[in-house]
């Protein structure tokens, strides 16, 4: 077996170990770790795919950011485990069922076929996928590339929009109001007459 | 010789894995959603799998917007998961029926 293939099946070994440990996993942390295994695995593959900056991307983006989320929010939240895992169990016949009517059907569709396909022939050493990628989101796909970052915007405005909570009772000034202000609305001019402080008492004769 | 078969089967097989954690973990919508960013996984490996063996870097444009907007939605839904927790100090399905559907 030559090594493309020993590291494909090892990877996809792990990375179908981990899917299922996903969603077997008692505890949702340990599953969220599963799933972060899952994206690594993944990453692996699409390397030997020649698709290096999704790969980077898949670790940074998913293991760095939305995962460290998902922690985030499994370790916040109270979760009664217990009651969740009731009856765990009980759909597991339908549910292999399905699952598995849907992986024969795949196989017998996809098992044998390449569509014609074959491995292209490596790229020359100088042949760099991310400047690829990023001339082609610059060019033909930019305005794709914009609404992603819209749509990226509005993640952001909506989930801080959802989570935000006003705290009652803060000692805060509306910055307008502060830039506001004039002389006359802070000192008073009082026309004193200069006097002569009293003699104080002598304190012990 | 690893084929294109090969990784169409491995993410059809990773796709029915999160299929049967959506049936199994109907109770906890953490678990769901993580079982659906591992159906898109399931996707984008097949899309860079056809990105690969057509030559054509297109497909792996997609998985770039799959992933900007997948990011996009589990942000949101973790935000409404802990608006939910807030409100109702519950992530069960099950006792979200308030709705009566």
């Amino acid at each position: 077996m030559e090594f493309s293939a020993v590291v494909f099946y090892f990877f996809a070994a792990i990375l179908l170990i981990a899917g299922v440990r996903v969603i077997t996993a008692r505890n949702p942390v340990h599953a969220a770790l599963a799933l972060v295994l899952a994206f690594f695995t993944a990453a692996g593959l699409w390397v030997l795919l020649e698709a290096e900056f999704l790969a980077i991307t898949l670790v940074l983006v998913y293991v760095g950011a939305v995962m460290v989320l998902f922690l985030f929010v499994v370790m916040m939240l109270d979760i009664n485990i217990e009651q969740m895992r009731q009856n765990f169990w009980d759909y597991l016949p339908i549910a292999a069922l399905v699952a598995g009517l849907m992986v024969v059907q795949m196989i017998l569709v996809l098992g044998g076929e390449t569509f014609g396909l074959t491995a292209p022939e490596a790229k020359p050493a100088d042949y760099s996928n991310t400047k690829e990628l990023g001339r082609l989101l610059y060019t033909d796909y930019v305005y794709p590339f914009e609404l992603a970052a819209v749509i990226l915007l509005v993640a952001i405005v909506a989930a801080i929009a959802l989570t935000l909570r006003r705290r009652q009772g803060l000692k805060w000034v509306d910055p307008a109001e502060q830039v506001k202000v004039k002389r006359e609305g802070r000192i008073r001019m009082v026309n004193l007459k200069p006097q002569k402080p009293e003699a104080k008492p002598e304190e012990d004769a | 010789m690893i084929g294109l078969n090969h990784f169409l089967v491995l993410g059809s097989v990773l796709f029915a894995i999160s299929v049967l954690g959506i049936f199994l973990n109907r109770r906890n919508i953490i678990v769901l959603l993580m079982a659906i960013e591992l159906m898109l996984l399931a996707v984008n490996i097949n899309f860079i799998a056809f990105s690969h063996f057509l030559n054509d870097t297109a497909g792996q444009i997609f998985v770039f917007f799959i992933l900007t907007v997948a990011a996009a939605e589990s942000a949101i839904g973790l935000a409404i998961l802990v608006v939910l927790f807030r409100v109702r100090r519950t992530i069960n399905v099950d006792d979200l029926d308030s709705l009566k559907g």
